[in-house]
């Protein structure tokens, strides 16, 4: 049995360095440095901002001799040593599911994988970014955190701001789905529904850093962004030990910002480059949804900039109709030979239901969309039926009723009579 | 005419940390704003264009609250009042 425990972080804690092995900040256009800080932009040329380490002695002896939760990969984030045993929901280390079923209805020949981030305390995989966000919002002396959020985010900070007594503030599109909203409010903290669509929301928090009333908050996704997406990095840890440290032939991954694809590469280049996996040849493939697919856009012209677009898709968590991230998921895309591809609404619910009555596993829309991508991408040939291909879903079905309420439903309505049970199962 | 610019934090420092600035001669487009901004600011318009003189690529500039990549760019015609801003693109989730 795991025990979450809430402990102060230890007496030693002044001797620790505040963000472990991070040295810095560096611009991920220009290369120019900056002090760790909750900085995201570069004065420069408004790239964005990454954090540089200096990542030495890790051995996968330490690793699985950690906590049974993201911050066995501590050393490999921007967070101090004692960062786990700070109150948090302890996200990560979720299932990976052989999903030997799904494999058989699309004629895999190679094993499939289900990374199931549906696991995590808020169901998806937004609570991994928030932990090393909160984290570093505590080290930068931020009382508060904040986010722009398409649901999913907003239920990560409003947990995990419960959870260590922090402060919150959520912004989000007025038009979420129910599940989301409810989640969130119940969670407490303050939420703002903005009436405009996500790209909408993320400009209003981009103008509100800098404002007096935000001075102590740390916007996750905006200003605390360097930390933040450093962790999704663990989804791609996790799956590499989990498949007893190595690579998959393929992975699909869901395409908002495009944060989430660039960083699984780059834990498995991580890795690669400590001598904790093999070097392997793997493949990086991207989904969207048909009604916001500005990067699929872009893979498919052979162009490497990315034409904003007005969403429009039940696949709301993936919503994002200006991703700064997509140029660098294009990039990783290409490097290992993958592809971005796009399907459309009624796809995605088809591939909603095919994941949950073969596999037992209920995803979100987004998780939807990757599993219809890839149907189309081995429909196309552009992946291949005998390579080892994990799908990362990352949220959980039960927040995105809407999507198969339409479609779903009782067998029959009957009586609580055998005869009306016979009646209802007899073939016709 | 007149128009105004609002100004990111961490372009500030052009600005005299003024978070609006109004331009009384911006000429028709927001190419030409841009122009009389670094007039008024010196230095600020080679962080929002880059060496070719397009916008850079992680900056979005909004006319009357509109992505000006939904309309014409740099072309994008201004009216009276029309207000201009320019923020640095972050990704979401």
């Amino acid at each position: 049995m795991t025990v979450l425990a809430n402990t102060a972080p230890p007496d030693t804690a002044a001797d620790q360095p505040a963000f472990g092995n991070a040295t810095g900040l560096v611009c991920r256009e220009c290369g120019a440095d900056y002090s760790l800080g909750a900085a995201y932009s570069c004065i420069e040329c408004f790239g964005p901002l990454e954090v540089a380490y200096d990542l030495t002695g890790i051995t996968r002896e330490a690793i699985t001799a950690g906590p049974q939760s993201l911050w066995r990969y501590a050393p490999l984030l921007p967070v101090a040593p004692y960062a786990g045993s700070e109150p948090n929901l302890h996200p990560g280390m979720t299932k990976l599911v052989r999903a030997d079923n799904l494999a058989d209805a699309l004629g895999m020949t190679a094993p499939l994988w289900v990374k199931d981030d549906s696991g995590n305390p808020t169901h998806s995989f937004k609570d991994r970014v928030v932990a090393v966000a909160q984290s570093a919002a505590r080290r930068l002396g931020l009382s508060t955190i904040a986010c722009a959020s398409t649901g999913n985010l907003a239920n990560a900070v409003a947990a995990a701001a419960a959870r260590a007594g922090m402060g919150s503030v959520v912004v989000i599109p007025a038009n979420l789905e129910a599940g989301k909203v409810i989640t969130t409010a119940t969670y407490g903290g303050t939420l703002l529904a903005v009436r405009g669509n996500y790209d909408d929301v993320n400009r209003l928090c981009s103008e509100l850093i800098g404002d007096p009333i935000t001075q102590t908050w740390g916007f996750v996704n905006v200003n605390l962004r360097p930390y933040y997406a450093e962790g999704s990095k663990t989804l791609g840890y996790e799956v590499a030990e989990q498949l007893g440290w190595r690579t998959p032939g393929q992975v699909v991954i869901p395409v908002a910002s495009g944060s989430l694809l660039t960083k699984v590469d780059k834990a498995w280049r991580e890795l690669t480059s400590l001598g904790l996996i093999p070097e392997g040849d793997y493949r990086v493939f991207g989904a969207q949804a048909d009604g916001c697919s500005p990067v699929a856009r872009a893979f498919a012209d052979g162009i490497d900039v990315i034409r904003p677009v007005k969403p429009d898709t039940i696949a709301k968590s993936l919503a994002i109709g200006n991703p700064a991230d997509g140029p660098y998921a294009l990039d990783a895309v290409r490097r290992t030979g993958g592809a971005v591809g796009s399907v459309s609404d009624p796809e995605i619910v088809s591939a909603i239901r095919l994941l949950a009555r073969t596999e037992g596993i209920f995803a979100e829309t987004a998780g939807g969309v990757t599993l219809a991508t890839f149907q189309r991408l081995l429909e196309s040939g552009q992946a291949a039926r005998d390579s080892e291909t994990v799908l990362l879903n990352t949220g959980d079905g039960l927040k995105t009723l809407d999507a198969v309420a339409d479609v779903v439903g009782p067998t029959a309505v009957i009586d609580a009579s055998v005869s009306q049970v016979h009646e209802a199962l007899a073939t016709p | 005419m007149a128009v105004t610019v609002r100004i990111p934090t961490i372009l500030r420092t052009y600005t005299g940390d003024a978070a609006e600035v109004a331009l009384v001669e911006p000429g028709d487009t927001l190419g030409s704003a841009l122009a009389a901004l670094e007039a008024a600011a010196p230095g600020i318009t080679p962080r929002i264009l880059d060496d070719e003189g397009n916008l850079r690529r992680f900056v979005n500039v909004y006319v009357n609250d509109e992505d000006v990549r939904f309309l014409d760019g740099l072309a994008t015609p201004l009216a009276d009042g029309a207000s201009i801003a320019v923020i640095p693109a972050v990704a979401g989730g």
